[in-house]
């Protein structure tokens, strides 16, 4: 047993300290299992204190540390390093306070985030962000991703819906970050720490804002013969002045995968379906429910379908979420893209996409959460055919190139992690990726927190860019070619 | 300006090490400490770049004057859904964005930081960086756009800025009763957790104001529940409440900005009360020393800024001011830009 370890047992109880190579078998990957790899050691702290001891300790043997949530993440961000630790906050389980007169909650990082809603309910209370893992995904994990879902339009990403944070430092330091009032005096570090994927701090303290649960809930669901049309119809929409809590968008093949798993009683032979969900007061969304039937119909649905109930509701939402699963039931392996385009840009990508789809062989089924143009291509391929990975990988790199080329992004809400660290390198010039890591250095120091992930050297740029040349410019020019 | 000669006089000052101080319309120049240096005036880097109403979003230069903002998404009809305050007509947008501003709106639609989408910044370096985007969705990278908003010029100058925007209620009115201070912050909070479409509450010091914005049918609808009189104007008043007109702020002295959580109990403190947000921001006219103020207002868990006429604001504590100085300098190296002006360390 190696030196650190036998020091990790001395400071936490035996069974919060994992090396045997089968209990860490568990933590070898994320929600993004392509990747793998198994930590050196896995703790599992039960308190703040044994977290600061653990990361002071690490610190001292200049030891890497890898936080981890649930793991579902979907960019390989909480991948183990070989020679690192993985700090599970996994014990971290408790709601310590639900304040229903300032709308607020504080919950430790390990909670789920469906928990949050559930705890609060009775108060007619709940926790607007809802990522389709919100069963399983933990408030720790959301704050690290900044997690949206699919009601984001209305009510924001998480960023919008925390108010304080209580972060360990690499140097075991404990900070407040936000607080219980709306602002607090200095920069807005809240900002920065959400979406900062484990490279700033160890959060182990969440106070989230709460919403009351709205009256009523209404989905309207139709139908297009044209992606297009569906498109225009999305921006007719919101041009109306409507916000719909949620707006989601589906292709044919998604829609027909989505069908087969969860008969949700999607018609099949669309090419698109638009699912617009309104929610308010009763006479509210009684309005709007009538105003956007029109819309569609204006807008060449052939087909405009209200709910008839809650249980058809929940059946239509039931296909979106489970459009993953769905897609993974009709091939062997499938990879989530999850670009972010201006809305008017949809039927140049998803033309685009398509025929890259045709030239490469691969199928693409296509979610989207259409009012806030954040874009899932899922990619159909087997990983045990030769070079299906790779050419997949390919395909998906192009697609994010495209985002960034239309005026979007390669993350809308999953994160870069290992996973598009490369694609970093497209969206951003030398001069950002070096405040990034200005920034990280403000934070860490060291440099131990989560090395590797989410922001790539400037080294690491220029040979990519040396491989991907874009309109003849070269990226990074200013650095050497090695 | 255009950016190539602001990036030229930014370089300049490096390499002399010679503070900037940033400015545009000088309508918020009475907040935070007095910045030193040579004057860096983005009055004139102006202009809206981008806005197509579809997709929520406008992009303008920083200089733009918010008056044309607000014109333009009214003409589309859409609205600015934080509220900004201007403190003058010439306000820009770039100082808003700086200063972190909120209106009445500000506890039930977001803040002016949570509809930032992207911006243009030029660093403390001399270089031209940009961050976030024109999208809604984005988790590229850290943060920046949203951590430059609220921090008052001192880590770069802004050039360009992107918003989310969104649609103007069709309908509002404003339902006011006169009450107690404390009945208001039961009022105010109960709302909190009920689900009428209430998107500004105050009290005046001796009647709450409801505001209950949506829909036409929604706001008849919230109507019915809720008890009071209809007040007239209404539009006037959240006007100048937002941009400190009302009769409460015409008092001299200096004008503490208090922020506790909204259902925090009267404080402790004599003076003249006015509570916005829902009583999260509290504003106060007081002769109790700062000390005292500053400490009842500990005791609610909040912090408490000297607004106008005063110059003091809640320290931070050691270990985070250290943190925020290493990140002014990964920003500002040379500490050239607003030198001193949040606080006397940054």
């Amino acid at each position: 047993m190696n030196h650190l370890i036998s020091e990790l047992k001395s400071l936490l109880p035996a069974e919060s300290v994992l090396y045997d190579r089968e209990d860490l078998r568990p933590f070898e990957c994320d929600g993004l299992s392509v990747y793998r790899q198994l930590p050196m050691v896995v703790v599992l702290p039960d308190t703040i204190e044994e977290v600061q001891k653990v990361v002071r300790l690490c610190r001292e043997h200049n030891v890497p540390v890898v936080a981890r949530g649930a793991g579902t993440g979907l960019s390989g961000g909480a991948l183990p390093l070989e020679n690192g630790v993985l700090l599970s906050l996994a014990k971290f389980k408790r709601i310590i306070d639900i304040d229903v007169e300032n709308a607020m909650a504080t919950v430790e990082p390990g909670v789920r985030n469906l928990a949050i809603s559930e705890a609060a309910s009775r108060f007619g209370l709940y926790y607007a962000p809802d990522p389709s893992s919100q069963i399983a995904c933990t408030i720790g994990g959301n704050v690290a991703e900044n997690s949206g879902g699919v009601h984001c339009l209305k009510y924001g990403l998480t960023v919008h819906n925390i108010l304080m944070l209580k972060v360990v430092t690499m140097e075991g330091e404990l900070l407040t970050i936000g607080g219980q009032t709306l602002d607090t005096p200095g920069y807005d570090l809240l900002a920065l720490m959400t979406g900062s994927e484990g490279l700033l701090g160890i959060i182990v303290e969440v106070t989230v804002k709460l919403l009351p649960k709205p009256e009523r809930a209404q989905v309207v669901l139709a139908a297009f013969d044209d992606v297009a049309r569906a498109g225009e119809a999305v921006g007719a929409i919101i041009a109306a002045g409507i916000i719909p809590a949620g707006l989601e968008m589906m292709d044919r093949l998604a829609i027909q995968a989505a069908e087969d798993f969860a008969h949700a009683g999607y018609p099949r032979d669309a090419e698109a379906i638009l699912l617009c969900e309104l929610d308010g007061t009763h006479a509210e969304v009684s309005e709007y429910i009538m105003e956007v039937r029109k819309i569609l119909t204006d807008n060449g649905a052939t087909e405009v379908r209200t709910a008839k109930d809650e249980a058809e509701r929940q059946l239509f939402w039931k296909g979106r979420k489970s459009a993953f699963p769905a897609v993974g039931r009709i091939s062997p392996d499938y990879y989530c893209m999850d670009g972010t385009i201006p809305r008017s840009q949809l039927p140049r990508v998803l033309r685009q996409i398509s025929d890259w789809s045709a030239e490469y062989g691969l199928p693409v089924a296509n979610v989207f959460h259409a009012g806030d143009g954040n874009l899932h291509p899922l990619i159909l391929f087997d990983g045990n055919k030769p070079g299906e990975l790779e050419r997949t990988e390919e395909f998906g790199s192009r697609i994010l190139d495209l985002c960034v080329e239309v005026g979007g992004t390669i993350t809308g809400e999953h994160g870069v992690g290992v996973e598009k660290i490369d694609q970093m390198c497209t969206q951003f010039k030398s001069a950002e990726l070096a405040q990034f890591h200005a920034i990280k250095a403000a934070f860490d120091p060291s440099g131990l927190l989560n090395p590797g992930k989410a922001i790539p050297t400037l080294h690491r740029c220029a040979e990519f860019g040396a491989m991907h040349v874009h309109h003849g410019r070269l990226p990074h020019a200013e650095l050497e070619r090695f | 300006m255009d950016e190539v000669s602001l990036q030229q006089q930014v370089l300049k000052a490096i390499e002399s090490r010679a503070p900037l101080r940033i400015s545009a319309g000088k309508t918020k120049a009475f907040m935070g400490q007095d910045a030193t240096g040579t004057l860096v005036d983005l009055g004139s880097h102006c202009g809206i770049i981008e806005y197509d109403p579809r997709e929520l979003v406008l992009t303008a230069r920083s200089g733009t004057r918010l008056s044309e903002i607000e014109k333009a998404l009214a003409d589309a009809g859409q609205m600015l859904a934080f509220e900004p305050p201007y403190f003058g007509s010439d306000a820009t947008l770039g100082g808003t964005i700086s200063a972190g501003l909120s209106g009445p709106r500000r506890p039930y639609s977001g803040s002016a930081r949570d509809f930032v989408l992207g911006c243009k910044v030029l660093n403390g370096r001399g270089e031209i960086a940009s961050f976030g985007g024109q999208v809604m969705k984005n988790v590229a990278g850290y943060d920046v756009s949203r951590l430059l908003a609220g921090s008052h010029g001192t880590l770069g100058i802004l050039l360009e800025i992107s918003l989310k925007v969104l649609p103007r209620p069709a309908s509002s009115i404003t339902v006011s009763r006169e009450c107690s201070q404390e009945d208001a912050i039961s009022i105010m909070s109960e709302f909190l957790s009920r689900p009428y479409p209430v998107d500004g509450a105050c009290h005046d010091g001796e009647r709450a104001h409801l505001r209950i914005s949506g829909s036409s049918q929604a706001v008849k609808e919230a109507r019915k529940k809720i008890p009071g009189d209809i007040l007239p104007d209404a539009d006037q008043f959240w006007h100048d409440l937002r941009e400190q007109k009302l009769p409460f702020f015409h008092r001299p002295g200096t004008l503490y900005r208090i922020a506790v959580k909204p259902a925090s109990r009267p404080l402790h403190l004599n003076g003249h009360w006015l509570l916005d947000w829902g009583g999260a921001q509290r504003w106060l006219y007081s002769e109790e020393d700062v000390a005292t103020i500053r400490h009842q207002t500990a005791l609610s868990g909040g912090h408490v800024t000297a607004f106008r006429n005063g110059r003091n604001s809640t320290p931070l504590p050691p270990p985070l001011s250290a943190l925020h100085q290493r990140l002014k300098a990964s920003f500002d190296p040379e500490d050239i830009f607003n030198r001193g002006h949040i606080f006397a360390t940054l």
